[in-house]
Formats: structure tokens, sequence, C-alpha cells
């Protein structure tokens, strides 16, 4: 039988992680009608990281809500994996803005608190693969500590290893280091393409940020505001693994201006 | 440290407290419960020595001395049937409106049918002056403890809803889609995020309905009973009995205060997390 038509097994054959067609979305609001999205058309291709940068108030919350299946879409289709989303699935994790851990659970059971809110009771494996994530994190020996007695980006390593509990294809992250100082927040961005080299996954993450957007991403996704639309979709020219040695590439310099000058374009 | 007496002018100077800096002051914070007693001692002190000093007659203002000796006309016996009396009807009446309020909230957020229905009526029962229903109620209930505790209970119970609920919706919104997202089932987002997260707002309505179900037992009892401490005051008073009734009154305040640090107290036992922590 010739190769070409059976379904080849790996990345070729599987269809997008992600893939918007012709997307929109409009609020109904107490001042009437608010398009937050119009004609938003883009695939992500598996294991691929995607960066979505935009000035706030674009609707970059809102795609992130219609791909975890919170929201569903006015107009046009959404896919996962070849498949309409229709409700929420189980192979998304969520990083959000601000960790929002439990304040009254120890680190430990707020990483493992998705498998007690879905099924109930927690098995000694899910605690043991909830350590292995807080080490991976850099959190070992935080266990039992309560969120309250952590930093701001300690929790948010917190949110991040409750997010691959569940060891999600797709990670979606909504600007998960904009409360940061600037330090932590470069370096929980290494931390993040580490975990995302050693577990490669599909990933959308939101940012305001150019550099982040660049230093994290393979491909950028530049959106317009009001209402929210994909003015750009560029490849970042940059080679991996990337680190600290990335930051003073010009190519980065030259890409970064680049994308600046399109936010800028754009706001004017 | 060690110099007190030199070092307290560097030290009232970056301390707005002056008093904490000098020994005896900083003694006294740090001794707890030292201020609080010193003070009510002070009030007690200064009460007396009014009294005799203008001749105040106890009818008016019985002096400490004169309480302690109203306490002591009537017996322990005597006492600990009013305590018990008022007691029960308080806890009766503030258990019974924990078990109404909560699920009564867990409806109020689920629900804007449940919501709109039931909020308008909520607010005018609360409106209405439950010493005014009191008559009523005792007139179709009876005179035993089912009258009392359910004023009790019409006193105690709203803050509990409100609070409840309000704890409720304040729940971070990243949590409720995180349980979306996760397609758990609604009773746990109830009872695993909504309900904890509630926790601080349903304390403090705790505290707040314990005091309001003493307040709601001694109604109930002026109203119509033959015992318990609010029957007793207003006994004592019409006999012009005024150190006794001065006395009952005493050990009211002082139900009032220990049900109200039990509260206090279980929150920090079980729920420590839930205590505020900015400083003051």
């Amino acid at each position: 039988m010739p190769a070409d038509l059976a379904p080849a097994p790996g990345p070729a054959a599987t269809p997008a992680s992600i893939r918007f067609d012709r997307v929109g979305q409009i609020f109904d609001t107490e001042t009437g009608p608010l398009e937050a999205l119009r004609d938003v058309t883009f695939a992500i291709d598996r294991h691929e990281f995607v960066a979505v940068l935009g000035p706030s108030g674009c609707g970059k919350s809102t795609l992130l809500r219609i791909i975890a299946g919170l929201i569903a879409p006015t107009a046009g289709q959404v896919e996962v994996f070849g498949l309409p989303v229709t409700r929420p699935r189980d192979d998304i994790g969520i990083v959000f803005q601000k960790p929002t851990l439990l304040p009254w659970a120890n680190v430990e059971d707020n990483v493992v608190f998705p498998i007690r809110h879905t099924r109930g009771r927690v098995g000694s494996a899910d605690r043991e693969r909830a350590r292995k994530l807080l080490s991976m994190v850099g959190l070992e020996g935080f266990e039992r500590r309560l969120p309250d007695e952590l930093s701001g980006g300690m929790q948010q390593r917190v949110g991040i290893a409750r997010a691959l509990l569940m060891d999600p294809d797709i990670l979606l992250m909504d600007e998960p280091f904009s409360a940061l100082d600037a330090l932590t927040r470069e370096e929980m961005g290494f931390e993040l393409l580490r975990i995302w080299e050693a577990r490669p996954k599909t990933v959308l993450f939101i940012t305001h940020s150019i550099s982040e957007a660049v230093l994290l991403a393979d491909r950028v996704l530049v959106m317009g505001a009001r209402p929210g639309t994909i003015v750009e979709d560029d490849i970042v020219p940059l080679p991996r693994p990337r680190g600290l040695e990335t930051t003073k590439n010009a190519v980065m310099h030259d890409f970064a201006g680049h994308l600046r000058s399109l936010l800028l374009k754009r706001a004017a | 440290m060690t110099l007190p007496a030199t070092s307290e002018a560097s030290s009232s100077s970056v301390r707005p407290d002056r008093a904490a800096s000098l020994p005896l002051g900083r003694l006294l914070v740090r001794t707890p419960g030292a201020l609080p007693i010193l003070t009510f001692v002070a009030i007690l002190l200064v009460w007396e020595g009014a009294t005799r000093l203008f001749g105040v007659p106890s009818y008016v203002l019985p002096a400490p001395s004169r309480i302690a000796t109203g306490f002591d006309a009537v017996s322990i016996e005597r006492w600990s049937t009013h305590v018990w009396s008022t007691l029960r009807v308080a806890l009766m009446g503030y258990f019974i409106s924990i078990v109404v309020a909560l699920p009564l909230a867990v409806l109020l957020t689920r629900s804007e049918v449940v919501n709109k229905a039931l909020y308008p009526i909520l607010v005018v029962i609360q409106s209405t002056p439950v010493v005014a229903v009191a008559p009523i109620i005792i007139v179709v209930l009876g005179s035993g403890d089912a009258p009392r505790v359910v004023i009790t209970f019409l006193i105690a119970f709203f803050p509990l809803v409100v609070s409840t609920a309000t704890g409720m919706l304040a729940t971070p919104r990243e949590l409720i889609e995180l349980s979306r997202s996760l397609r758990a089932p609604a009773w746990r987002e109830i009872t695993q995020i909504r309900l904890p997260f509630a926790i601080p707002y349903i304390f403090s309505a705790l505290k707040i309905s314990i005091t309001l179900a003493v307040i709601g037992a001694v109604v109930a009892e002026f109203v119509a009973a033959d015992t318990g401490l609010g029957f007793f005051i207003q006994f004592s008073t019409s006999m012009f009995r005024l150190p006794e009734a001065w006395a009952g009154l005493g050990l009211l305040v002082l139900l009032s205060l220990i049900l109200f640090q039990l509260v206090t107290v279980a929150q920090r036992a079980f729920f420590p997390w839930s205590l505020p922590r900015s400083p003051r």
C-alpha cells in the first residue's frame, strides 16, 4: 500500500492544534453591543509556541477564553485538534494573569486541586506528580507553605504547576508574568522555555510585552484593537534554544523594532 | 534596650505611641489582656467613687459594690436557671439561623429566579421590627421555647444570609473559570471554591449574629417568659430591686462576650488563613 494513502503518524498528519476561521465575538453590554473580535483567522501547529501581542482591550483574553471553551464565539468556527470547541476540554491548561491560588490550601494541595475538583479525591500518584512538577518549577521544599507565604513569582510558579498537572497538550497563558517585577519576569520566561523544551506543548501566550513575545515565541500574532483583529502574523527569526544571549542578539532588536513600529502605527 | 530611660527619646521619635516605649507601657502592651482589664478596673473604681461621693441612689445607678450584693442575693441555682434559659434559646436560634442562612445564601447566588423571588421578601422580614412582631409570634406559637427561638432566629439570620452571599460572589473570576474549564460538577464549585472563599465573610456575620441572638432571646423574654436573664431583669426592675437587675445585666453582657469570643476562637482554630493580616 502506498505510504501516501494511509494517514502517516507524526506531526504531518495531525490537524492543527488550534484553528480559528473568521471568528467574531460581540458582547451585549449595558451600553450596547461591543465587538471584541472581528474576522480572526489563524492556525497554530502542534507544539508551536505562539505569542499574541496587542494593546490592552484588543480582545486577547477573549481569544483565550474562546479556545478554553469558556465563551462561545458569535461568528465563525473554532477547532481544537480538528474538533469544534463546544465546551471546555480536558487537554487544555490555563495560567491566569493573577495566580489565583486557594488561600486556605498549601502549595501541594493547590497544585492537585484540579484533580480534587474533578474527581473528588486525590491519590498518592497525583501527589507524587504534583511534587515532581513543583520541583520542576523550582519550588521543592515549599509544598507545605501557604500561598500567602510566597512571593508573587513563586505563586505564579504554583499556578503554572497547577496548569501542567493534567499534562495538557495545550497551555493557554493570559499575561502570566505581567504582575511580576522585571527581573522575575525575565527569569520566569526562561523557566517557561525550559519547561516547554522538556515537555513540548502547544502554547498560546498572551502578552503586551514585545520583548517577552519575541524572546519566547516561535511566532507572534499582533492584534489591533476595537474590534480585535489579527494585523500581523510573523515567524520569530531567532534560533533555539534561547537564553540570556538571545537578548543581546541584533536580529532580536530589529524584529522587536519592527513589531514596535507596527503597534505604534496602529495606535496612531 | 538596656537603657530605656535614655533610649526613650530616640525610640519615641520613630514610634508614634510614646507610652508603649516606656518600660511600664511596654510591659502592659506585651502582657495579653493587661490593658483592657486595667481599663475595666479603672472604670469600676471611678463608678464606685462617683456614686459614693455624690450619693447617687441605687435605683438611679447602684455602685459596683451594691451590684455585687445584688448578685449575692440570688442563689447560684436560680442564676444558672436564668442563664441556661437565655443561653438555650439564643443558641437554638443561632444554629437554626446558620442552618437556614447558608443554604439560602447558596440558592440566592445560584439562581436568578430564586434571587428575584426571595430577596425582596428577606428585606421585608429584615425591615419589620421584630420587637413589634414578638407579641404576635408569642400568641401564635404559645408560651414554650418555640416562639422565643423563632424571634431569635428572625433577629439573627439576616446578616448571615447577606454576608455569605456577598462572600460567595466575591470569589475571583479566574477560579470560577478554572472550575468551569475543568468541567467540575457545579456543587463542587460551591463546596470547594465559593463557600471556602466566603469563610471570612461568614465569620464576620457569625460574630454579629451571636450577639444578635442574645438580644433576640432577651427581647422574647421581655414579651413572654417566666425564666431567663431578660425576664429576671424586667422582673427585678418592676420589684424595684435595681442592684439585682444590674447584676443580671452584668451576667448577660458576660454571656454575650463569652459567646462572641468562642466564635473568634473557633475561627482562629479552624480557619486561621481567614483572619485579616494587614497591619493596622
